[in-house]
């Protein structure tokens, strides 16, 4: 900063050669406050979304900066929400970045005392394996089907994700398959 | 009534606020005074549990005063069908309809039919499935003629004299007995829809979980459809009956059902009794008019789409590759088994039993027995930890190391990290785009349930046995994106759409063949990706189009926005009214035209009779708007369908205080019970062990058992703990006092909560006494930010016996003062 | 530039506290406790360092006059407003009265007045913000607002409140509580059109019937010059926890200035002589 400019930038004399003379508004203005904008303006991209609370389903427009989400909007195109949260679409940011949030497989042994670490691939191929021998413990061959297996859970995902369960679960013999919607 | 909008749905009470300010009366009938009746023109309480007296009463008013809307009765609603002889009502068995079997506690419903008709009734009534387990699109008529009839509404038989009959005794009197609500209150709100409701106006009704979570749900939505269809009010804009949904795609979650009973688009799920062959499911599913008549060709169509090229005509298209169904395979049932070690697999997704189920004890017992669970969530949820810090762990009732559940947590991508729709309120299909790749383990269902089908495969292969068929011929390829191998959200929501014989997406379920030669993942679906084009996905704004925005999103089916907008016209094909103006028929075009998607064949003219031998939707005429009905009307009574009566019935709570003034039979004979040690019920003693009733809800602070709301530090603040709130009146007699503890009973179990004294709960004076309603948010459970002791192990397994869901908008209750005991 | 300003209509608030969600997560402010409090359904409590914006919650018993309803439409009776009251005994007999606060913004800001290191500043927008890379935690400003808003962080040792979004302002959108507010209870824009619009709302209500509803913060004249976030409420400002008739407690200050200056000038004089006395 040259002298000349810090001298300008200088309260008291910006106060003394402006309009503000009391020094409450212009004069007083850090640089801070003079460079300072919304910081949706600096996201590298928005992705239009959709509120994955309740059913109303309120258009939202996430704000990206450097691949984490900074902002989460209402989007006022949406004719359902003209771009209005309620608190828990306004909490969407924390939802999806907050410190609550688990990052890792855990597992917990048969009668275990706490929580173990596994590595995604291995829990995957664990699982397959248990539905593999469930499956074949309970088969119930005149109805083609395993009263072994039930699922829950449904109604906060998405639809191609909901189908590719049922899906699977139908073909797999699992009849007890159920979501938020019985309750 | 039966919800609390503003504070469950506030986005979308914003149209309520400015329908309200553009002079509309808004009413809130509710047993508490919620947000939203602070915004409500009229609010009334009453008696959690009554609401069907109080709708009953409302169909009364408008027959015995003549306020129904005579034209549209007499041309949409099967008013004027007449019944079989060997029906019998409620007021003639005191309660009871006929067809009771007290052996098997279910109904036939034989006699319900329209006179003359085949008696076998249709999808899963009759036969071997008195639960009603295979209600997929409810229910159909055998006969493709249309029922006798009689147009003056004069037969005695007729449904219309029969619906006089049965609501006789609702009367305003018996409201304020049964309900507590003043007769002066009951006639201004049964007045005002009257009033509201004619060619010119019309008047919605919104409900919630407030309806269905009841041992007689169904009927209570029944009952709101008599009202609304003698009032004029469906298929009409500002009209029908709202259901306001909870999750962002609990809709789509029924539509592409993640359900035992369905398949997707409404298709029943194979019957052991009756469906044993593609055929017998075929026969036993089409509808002889309607647009049920196309079952088969959405049948084979997903068959198609789930098999591909393994499904032939010659193997029935791999009709054997499907399980069957033998009863109910519920949420509920299924606990109950894997309470009793039946089950020893259980993966959970986003949902969180182990507190935001009635009777959350019994639910951590079952969980307690499983051989192996899987937990899928956001954040280290209730159902993931039982096992190590529930309440049964703290009171010494479970040890973990007795515990031989294996319990694998994996983390879920948050909707920000990954493609897909959501199916809102409405039935509207919106896209949310992927913005950021998950984060560590985290992953889609998308993904978990792709790989783990491809891992299955991959162990299953060579497999020779024959159960194993269905899971190696599955159609199960789809691109996989990014380093993570998602698969394309798209490419599936493509197989749902449905593809013809030239490999293209379909238009619709028009194009839909039963011969193989089109795929299609969800019937109602098809259209969502219609010109090669991801249809949820478009976003133009509002701005742009004109107010029904058909633009915005995509909703089933064919992108239509209001169900059934046929009936915005008068038989001949004008608008009611002008300003109620939607879809019409255009005599010089030959078409319906409109705001919406006419919801009806598009050169139909409403002159039109069907020819000898006509099917499917052409065999319902010209002037039948409710085209998914087999005689094209909109059922005031119900001759199949429905396995507890024809028509709704006031019936007491499983748990109530009170005898029911009306009939002999107290509740829901039909309702579905778990008599057990751990499932207690209070109906031996009425009202002496626990006198008030008790009711949950939720708060616009939180969400559903707390799994995306009690984890966060914004919402945890705004409620930072488990309240009851209890009129002043209460807390005296009881000693509560604002802000201390209280002790909630039940003959479950006992929870504590903190104290909320307000005027907003007030006792109700019913059947001659003052009754006390305790409220009870249910959001709560152990972990979290916020936390507390859930409501809903307060309550019983005790259930609606169309669609098995719990009693928990009342039940009865004890309260004290001080927190519960630990040991 | 033209002044900004928030209109909060009370009588469409339905109490849902987006407001102070949206508020917090834009503005990155820390919770204020997990406290339940036992008064209805407020569990924030007050303005403050971490919560700029704050739903009270007012339970009352219903009074003498009709709760705020629908004027008809097109000349068609909507549904007159029923006989309420007479009937409202054994069902309502009670209002629930939700407001969200905010910072006013005074035209006559008194902890603006106070800042001795320049940290409050009237923004362009006619906005008053404390700048946080300035604020030094002296706290003069606390005791000198007449809302009780301002407030001081203990973690930091700043005072923090209500910026009106000054960031959000000078991109040209709208402040987070306002853009999220389902039924636009809160209302952003340029402050002459607010009371415009205030007005407007006040005489349909009054038409309605709702002769409680009054504007507050509305007046020039006021003991703060008026407020740049103003209200629209159906009960007595205190019923909400508001002072009723707020004074910025710099009004003396001129005069008080003055009177310095005039006694400074009498020092300088003294001063003056006494210097100039010839030793």
């Amino acid at each position: 900063m040259t002298v000349r400019r810090l001298i300008a930038s200088w309260p008291v004399v910006r106060q003394l050669t402006g309009d503000d003379r009391l020094g409450l508004g212009a004069a007083a203005r850090s640089d801070r406050s003079a460079a300072l904008v919304a910081r949706t303006e600096t996201a590298d991209r928005m992705v239009k979304s959709i509120c994955p609370y309740c059913a109303v389903g309120c258009a939202q427009r996430i704000y990206v900066k450097d691949e984490k989400v900074i902002q989460v909007e209402g989007d006022p195109d949406s004719p359902i929400s003209r771009g209005r949260l309620c608190p828990k679409g306004s909490a969407t940011k924390e939802l999806v970045t907050g410190p609550s949030r688990e990052y890792t497989v855990k597992y917990r042994r048969p009668h275990g005392t706490d929580w173990e670490e596994l590595e995604l691939d291995r829990a995957m191929d664990m699982i397959a394996d248990r539905v593999i021998a469930t499956r074949a413990a309970t088969w119930d061959a005149p109805n083609r089907r395993t009263l072994g297996i039930a699922s829950l859970g449904g109604a906060t995902l998405d639809n191609e994700e909901n189908y590719l369960m049922k899906k699977l679960y139908t073909a797999l013999g699992a009849v007890q398959v159920e979501n938020q919607a019985r309750i | 009534m039966g919800s609390n909008m503003a504070e469950c749905h506030p986005v979308g009470f914003q149209w309520v606020m400015e329908a309200k300010a553009r002079g509309a009366r808004v009413i809130h009938v509710d047993p508490r005074f919620t947000r939203t009746s602070a915004l409500a023109d009229t609010f009334v309480a009453l008696r959690a549990g009554s609401d069907i007296a109080f709708l009953g009463a409302i169909v009364n008013h408008i027959l015995t005063t003549g306020r129904e809307f005579r034209e549209y009765v007499a041309a949409y609603t099967n008013a004027s069908a007449i019944i079989s002889e060997d029906y019998e009502d409620t007021e003639d068995l005191d309660g009871l309809f006929s067809g009771w079997d007290p052996e098997t506690q279910t109904y036939d419903p034989t006699s319900w039919q329209y006179a003359g008709m085949p008696a076998a009734p249709s999808a899963g009534t009759k036969e071997s499935s008195p639960q009603g387990e295979a209600h997929g699109y409810g229910s159909k008529l055998e006969g493709a003629e249309p029922p006798a009839t009689d147009p003056t509404l004069e037969h005695p038989r007729c449904v219309f004299q029969i619906l006089k009959r049965h609501f006789a005794r609702y009367t305003p009197e018996l409201v304020e007995e049964v309900c507590g609500v003043p007769k002066a209150r009951f006639l201004e709100v049964a007045e005002a829809l009257c009033d509201n409701s004619n060619r010119e106006r019309t008047s919605a009704i919104c409900y919630a979980v407030g309806w269905t979570q009841h041992t007689v749900g169904v009927q209570y939505i029944r009952t709101a459809a008599i009202i609304q269809l003698l009032l004029g009010n469906m298929g009409r804009p500002g009209g029908g009956i709202l259901a306001l949904r909870g999750h962002a795609s609990i809709q789509g979650s029924t539509d592409i059902p993640t359900l035992y009973n369905i398949l997707p688009g409404y298709m029943p799920m194979p019957h052991a009794a009756r469906h044993g062959t593609l055929d017998d499911y075929i026969a036993a599913n089409t509808a002889p008019a309607g647009f049920w008549g196309h079952a088969d060709a959405y049948f084979i169509s997903l068959l198609k789409a789930w098999w591909g090229d393994a499904a032939t005509a010659d193997n029935d298209y791999c009709y054997d590759y499907l399980p069957f169904i033998t009863g109910d395979h519920s949420s509920y049932r299924t606990i109950v088994d894997m309470a009793d070690g039946k089950v020893p697999g259980f993966f959970v997704l986003g949902q969180n039993p182990a507190v935001g189920s009635a009777n959350g004890k019994l639910h951590r017992a079952a969980l307690a027995e499983l051989e192996w669970l899987v937990v899928r969530d956001l954040v280290e949820i209730e159902t993931a930890t039982f096992w190590k810090d529930g309440p049964e762990i703290d009171t010494g009732e479970l040890r973990t190391a007795d515990i031989g559940t294996e319990v694998f947590f994996l983390p879920a991508a948050a909707h920000t990290e990954k493609d897909g729709s959501f199916t809102q309120t409405q039935r509207m299909l919106q896209w949310h785009h992927k913005a950021v790749e998950p984060e560590g383990d985290c992953r889609s269902e998308l993904w978990f349930y792709w790989h783990l089908g491809r891992i299955i495969r991959e162990k299953l292969a060579g497999s020779t046995d024959a159960r194993d068929r269905p899971v190696l011929d599955l159609a199960w390829d789809y691109p996989l994106l990014g380093q993570t191998g998602e698969p394309d959200a798209e490419a599936v929501l493509r197989e749902i759409n449905g593809v013809g014989p030239d490999g293209r997406t379909v238009g619709g379920y028009t194009e839909l063949k039963a011969d193989g030669s089109t795929a299609c993942g969800c019937w109602i679906y098809s259209g969502c990706y219609a010109d090669e084009v991801n249809q949820p996905a478009r976003r133009k704004p509002a701005s742009e189009q004109d107010r029904v925005a058909l633009e915005w999103g995509w909703a089933w089916p064919a992108n239509r926005r209001i169900l059934y907008n046929r009936a915005s016209a008068d038989p001949s094909g004008r608008p009611w009214s002008e300003r109620k103006r939607l879809v019409w028929w255009d005599g010089d075009a030959q078409r319906w035209t409109g705001h919406d998607v006419p919801d009806f064949v598009i050169d139909k003219p409403p002159d039109y009779e069907p020819p000898e031998g006509a099917e499917a939707e052409h065999a319902l005429r010209g002037d039948e708007p409710f085209i998914m009905q087999t005689d094209g009307k909109g059922w005031l009574f119900v001759p199949s369908g429905l396995v507890d009566g024809p028509l709704p019935t006031h019936y007491e709570p499983h748990e109530s205080p009170f005898s029911n003034p009306l009939y002999a039979q107290q509740a829901n004979p039909a309702r579905q019970t778990y008599r057990r040690r751990d499932n207690r019920y209070n109906n031996g003693n009425g009202a002496v062990d626990y006198p008030f009733v008790m009711t949950t809800y939720r708060l616009t602070e939180h969400h559903t058992a707390g799994g995306m709301s009690r984890f966060l530090a914004r919402l945890s603040e705004l409620q930072p703990e488990m309240f009851c709130e209890v009129s002043p009146a209460l807390a005296a007699e009881r000693g509560l006092v604002n802000g201390g503890w209280a002790t909630i009973t039940s003959a479950r179990s006992a929870i504590e909560a903190r104290v909320l004294v307000t005027e907003r709960v007030k006792p109700l004076r019913v059947q001659g006494r003052d009754l006390h309603q305790v409220g009870l948010p249910y959001h709560w459970g152990w972990k979290g930010l916020s936390t507390g002791d859930a409501a809903n192990d307060l309550f019983p397994l005790a259930l609606d016996p169309n669609v098995h869901i719990q009693e928990v908008k009342a039940a009865t209750c004890d309260i004290a003062p001080g927190r519960r005991a630990r040991a | 530039m033209t002044r900004m300003g928030f209109f909060t209509d009370t009588s469409i608030c339905i109490g849902c506290k987006a407001c102070e969600v949206a508020c917090k997560e834009w503005n990155d402010v820390p919770d204020d406790g997990l406290n339940f409090l036992g008064t209805s359904y407020d569990n924030t409590g007050a303005l403050g360092a971490d919560t700029w914006r704050h739903v009270a919650f007012v339970e009352r018993p219903r009074g003498g006059s009709a709760p705020p309803s629908s004027p008809p439409v097109n000349g068609q009776d909507a549904g007159s407003s029923p006989a309420a009251d007479a009937l409202d005994t054994g069902s309502a007999g009670v209002r629930w009265l939700m407001s969200s606060d905010v910072c006013k913004h005074c035209t006559h800001a008194a902890c603006l007045d106070v800042c001795p290191t320049g940290a409050l500043f009237r923004t362009e927008f006619d906005t008053v913000v404390v700048q946080q890379d300035v604020c030094n935690g002296c706290g003069y400003c606390v005791p000198a607002c007449p809302f009780g808003v301002i407030d001081k962080r203990e973690s930091d040792g700043r005072v923090w409140k209500c910026t009106l979004c000054y960031d959000r302002l000078k991109s040209d959108m709208t402040p987070a509580c306002a853009k999220a507010c389902p039924t636009q209870s809160i209302q952003f824009g340029p402050l002459d059109e607010l009371r415009d619009r205030a007005a407007g709302r006040l005489g349909v209500l009054r038409e309605a019937g709702v002769s409680e509803a009054h504007l507050y913060g509305a007046d020039d004249n006021d003991g703060v010059g008026g407020f740049g976030a103003f209200f629209l409420l159906l009960d007595a400002p205190e019923v909400y926890g508001l002072p009723p008739d707020p004074v910025v407690t710099t009004r003396d200050l001129p005069r008080m200035w003055r009177a310095a200056a005039g006694a400074a000038l009498a020092l300088v004089g003294a001063v003056a002589a006494a210097c100039a006395r010839p030793r």
